[in-house]
């Protein structure tokens, strides 16, 4: 199809010129909606049933409100229970989130830019080390590296959470192909020509430019952290650095606990809580990650 | 560097080196060579996971793809009322975590309380049990469907707003419908983005471990121990406590899936050129 | 600075690969005797306590009350499998590990045959002989008469049984598991959305309703295992059981999901056997079921006859290596043989101590829940009758991970249940042997 566009091309920027694009289709708008239905009703059944209180939870109609509203009730329990645990646990995830997804960031962008600007022997071998990386199944790294990370007494902190979030193979790759088309062989030439220093010329000219692909590895490395499971379900034994993930999961397992409460409807409105902000997130990067994206889709 | 170094090249040497012994409750550690490797490609619980995954990936993998496809081109159309309202909802699955999806869909099977058990009583018919043997894994599917077809579709729909607006000027010059133009111009420069998207799916059906880990506790019947070969790594180290041998597995497997996603890589570029 | 970390890292792996292997020698520091758990005490410090028992909470608050200077750190790092997951990956990594473990009776196995537990008899335990019933007492004691563990609670196993369903349906409440299978067709004439239990397959429950059917299908003699599901007593169990799987009586419900507690509330489910601890169950996870809830002993095998099992149950234990094991010991001494009993009696929990079992506040103590009676006599009879002469395999929780790839599929599928036995019994001489075990299987 010859050569890509520059993503940053203003004409992008504007809707598909598909060539019959002012008639819109009621039909196939309502064709659409099949999917979107498929894709919101199970939020739709998350909260409502997160305004249910233990009792109407599994009497009521799953996809309408039980005869009680206990939303603001549940939110409060949910926070408030086993000392205030979920808030703790809330926290945590952000930490690791800011610190993993926030590092993995910073490296996929450092290593996708050297990889896709500078020409260094076994650039090609290293594509395929980080595609092999990220095919290796977690449970294969996860024995060796619990064992090692319990030697140097990581096991049971943040960081051994955090450590092995710094490594995004997907983040990288992004940014590579990112950097291979959003900074310009040329512009750097001209720096160089200028008498710029290879990390002047990185701080000055690409990093402006690798700003879009940035905010998107950061949104996909965060959903990454967010979301981790494995990882802390082995790392972490203290419910006191619990992740949101392990704790929700806690809770519910909880009900088969000898003399354990079974607590489901702190477990919903926990899960509820748990997807808010990164939604919230989502929706207000809108902007960035859509360009970003529109790079990494590019190439292949 | 050192941070890879630490997290993917030291326990992958590491695991080499723990898959040629093996750790016994009664007599200790000692040298196997290559045994568990022979254990483990002889190993019928192994094979039938392998076996599932595959099963899951020929079937799952198209549909999502085939979806996230579909609405991918009809958004790009600009045929859709409220499309921006569409991209981002459809998408937002994608943020809910695994295992809250997984728990919101596990509480959702349930045909006695739960929302399946309310569309029975409502409709007054009987749908099949999500959590049967025979129909756990597309039950499963449906929960990875669910998560994934709004993120393939944004990276496919993106690729679609990287076609130069001359190259649909000229189609319509030409007069090509469309069809034409969707088979012409559109899928071509989706290819890449389309490889790509599979290469990840693939990766992620024989990873599969979340969503059926957590659904172990619903139909433990159903997800055996030895369920998907993540799974079976899983209970091979901590439950069995076969570390040695379940770093064979997983050596196996990682080796399996690079070859598949590598596979996947050549068809699709070869293809493209 | 790169080039250096790999070697590191794959040397502290390699390292700590051989610090796994002599980690697990047998052996509790021999100096250490019971002056030392008085002297701990005296001198105070600080223990962490791995348990998911909910009662403890309280005991460590009155432990600290009791001796200044001492603190108790109780972590819930999951409950049974998980836990001892956990165990095990600090044992093999030489680090993290807990002062103290709660351990299942079944799970004890494990950890004893790789020398993973102290000796608690030279610290004072031995002295406690006969202050605990037999069961119990029996799952914590090692070879040589060494003592692994107090034991916290037993499980003596009674039917529990929804009283308003069975006057509603007009069924007899069964005494035997002959009436048992006639009252659950019974039930299911008159209300087919009425199951006389809620049964999906539970290694636990399996296991239970073999020991109390006589059947001994493990016998362990250090490293030599027997593993034989052919045994009499074996073949009453799945003779009765398979004939409820076989009409469909059971309801294909699986144990402690949300759906499995809502059918204990609604009345769908008559009956469960199981536990004394499931009382404090029922009452936090049941609430709408008080007053209609009752207890018998478990249905006989024959008219007349009593005979009992233990489901559950569990002991605290210090794992070797504990830091603090003189502690560890007065905490754990404290907590099931002292005046941590008491507390957690008063908070629900069935204790393993024969002057509580027998005392008569304990056992006249009217349950509102259970509309006034005085089930503990129940449980405490049932714990008189408990059947001596069952263990567990040495990797009892790893088979019983494998108890749904096997037996499970009899509640599936066409297998029968002495087939998924078969199986069971097939995947647990494998993983015996090769862990080094010399399994037979009695035939």
């Amino acid at each position: 199809m010859g050569t890509p566009t520059p993503i940053r091309s203003p004409r992008l920027r504007r809707p598909a010129p598909g060539p019959s694009r002012s008639r819109r289709s009621i039909t196939l708008t309502l064709v659409t909606g099949l999917a979107l239905l498929y894709s919101l009703v199970p939020l739709i059944w998350l909260f409502v049933n997160a305004t249910k209180g233990r009792e109407s939870l599994l009497d009521s109609f799953g996809l309408w409100f039980g005869s009680d509203f206990a939303l603001l009730d549940n939110i409060a329990a949910t926070l408030a229970y086993d000392d205030g645990v979920f808030v703790r646990w809330l926290l945590n995830t952000v930490l690791y989130v800011v610190l993993g997804a926030g590092g993995a960031t910073l490296l996929a962008m450092l290593g996708g830019y050297a990889l896709a600007k500078f020409d260094f022997p076994g650039r090609r071998a290293v594509f395929a080390v980080v595609l092999g990386a990220a095919a290796v199944p977690g449970t294969a790294l996860a024995v060796p590296t619990f064992l090692m990370f319990s030697r140097m007494g990581l096991t049971d902190t943040p960081w051994a959470v955090i450590v092995p979030s710094l490594i995004s193979p997907f983040g990288l790759y992004l940014m590579w192909v990112f950097a291979a088309q959003a900074v310009p062989t040329e512009l750097m030439e001209a720096a160089r020509i200028d008498g710029s220093g290879e990390l002047r010329t990185f701080f000055t000219v690409a990093l402006p430019l690798l700003a879009p692909g940035t905010a998107t590895v950061l949104l996909f490395t965060m959903v990454a952290t967010w979301n981790n499971y494995f990882l802390p379900l082995i790392m972490i034994r203290d419910p006191d650095w619990f992740p949101l993930t392990i704790g929700l999961n806690a809770w519910n397992a909880q009900a088969a606990t000898i003399g354990g409460e079974p607590v489901f409807h702190l477990v919903i409105t926990g899960s509820l809580l748990t997807i808010v902000p990164l939604i919230a997130a989502f929706l207000m990067l809108q902007r960035y990650w859509r360009s970003g994206l529109t790079a990494g889709s590019l190439k292949g | 560097m050192t941070v890879f170094a630490l997290v993917f090249v030291a326990p992958i040497l590491y695991s080499l080196y723990l898959s040629v012994y093996r750790d016994q409750l009664v007599g200790g550690t000692s040298f196997v060579g290559l045994e568990n490797y022979r254990g483990a490609l002889t190993d019928p619980v192994f094979w039938d996971s392998v076996s599932r995954v595959t099963l899951f990936l020929a079937v799952q993998v198209p549909i999502m793809l085939f979806l996230a496809l579909l609405l991918a081109l009809v958004l790009d159309s600009g045929r859709l009322y409220g499309r921006d309202f569409f991209r981002i909802s459809i998408f937002m699955p994608y943020a809910v975590p695994a295992v809250v999806a997984t728990l919101m869909w596990g509480f959702m099977y349930g045909t006695r309380f739960g929302l399946v058990g309310n569309v029975n009583d409502l409709l007054g018919v009987t749908l099949p049990d999500p959590l049967a043997p025979g129909v756990i894994l597309a039950a499963i599917g449906n929960i990875v469907t669910w998560q994934f077809v709004g993120y393939n579709m944004l990276i496919l729909y993106s690729a679609l707003r990287t076609v130069p607006h001359d190259l649909y000027e000229a189609a319509e010059v030409d007069g090509a419908g469309q069809l034409r133009v969707i088979a012409a111009i559109k899928l071509p420069a989706l290819r890449g983005a389309m490889v790509i998207a599979a290469i990840f799916s693939v990766i992620g059906s024989f990873q599969l471990f979340n969503e059926p880990s957590i659904l172990q506790s619903l139909a433990p019947n159903a997800i055996t121990s030895g369920y998907t070969p993540n799974l079976y790594t899983y209970s091979l180290a901590f439950s069995g406590q076969q570390q040695n041998y379940a770093a064979a597995v997983a050596i196996i497997m990682g080796l399996l899936t690079m070859v598949i996603a590598y596979a996947v890589q050549l068809f699709g570029m070869r293809k493209a050129a | 600075m790169n080039s250096r970390a790999p070697r590191v890292a794959a040397a502290a792996g390699a390292l700590c690969l051989a610090l796994t292997a002599c980690g697990s020698g047998d052996g509790t520091d021999p100096d250490i005797g019971a002056e030392d758990v008085e002297a701990a005490l005296e001198e105070g410090g600080e223990i962490t306590v791995w348990a998911w028992e909910p009662t403890l909470e309280q005991v460590a608050e009155d432990f600290e009350q009791a001796h200044p200077g001492v603190t108790v750190d109780v972590e819930n790092v999951g409950t049974g499998d998980d836990q001892y997951t956990a165990l095990q990956n600090a044992l093999s990594a030489g680090s993290g590990l807990p002062d103290v473990a709660h351990i299942e009776y079944f799970a004890l196995g494990q950890f004893t045959i790789a020398g993973n537990l102290v000796d608690l008899a030279p610290l004072g335990a031995a002295e406690l002989e006969g202050d605990y019933t037999p069961g119990p007492w029996e799952a914590v004691q090692g070879e040589e008469s060494a003592i692994h563990g107090l034991p916290m609670d037993s499980g003596p196993i009674a039917l529990f049984y929804n009283q308003d369903v069975f006057d509603e349906l007009d069924v007899e409440v069964p005494t035997t598991w002959e009436e048992y299978v006639e009252a659950a067709r019974e039930i299911q004439e008159a209300d087919p959305d009425v199951y006389v239990a809620a049964d999906n397959g539970d290694a636990g429950a399996t296991t239970t309703g073999i020991w109390q059917a006589g059947g001994q299908p493990y016998q362990v003699e250090g490293e030599e295992v027997t593993v034989d599901f052919t045994d009499e007593g074996t073949a009453r169990y799945v003779d009765t059981w398979q004939r409820l799987i076989d009409d469909e009586l059971l309801l294909p419900v699986t144990s402690w999901s949300d759906e499995w507690y809502q059918a204990l509330g609604d009345g769908s489910v008559a009956t469960l056997v199981t536990g004394a601890w499931m009382g404090l169950n029922l009452e936090s996870g049941v609430p709408e079921g008080a007053g209609s809830w009752r207890v018998a002993p478990p249905p006989a095998w024959e008219e007349g006859e009593t005979s009992s099992a233990e489901s559950g149950g569990s002991a605290l234990a210090v794992p070797v290596g504990a830091e603090n094991q003189a502690l560890a010991y007065a905490f754990i001494e404290y907590a099931n043989s002292g005046d941590g009993v008491q507390a957690r009696i008063d908070q629900g929990a069935f204790p393993a101590t024969v002057a509580d079992l027998e005392s008569q506040e304990f056992l006249d103590n009217e349950s509102e829940y259970f509309g006034g009676q005085t089930v503990n006599r129940v449980y405490a009879d049932s714990a008189a009758s408990v059947l001596q002469g069952w263990t567990y395999l040495p990797y009892q929780a790893h088979t019983n991970s494998l108890f749904n790839d096997t037996v499970g599929q009899a509640y599936v599928s066409d297998t029968t249940l002495a087939e998924g036995l078969a199986d069971w019994q097939d995947a647990s001489v494998r993983y015996g042997e090769e862990q080094g075990f010399t399994v037979t299987t009695g035939d």
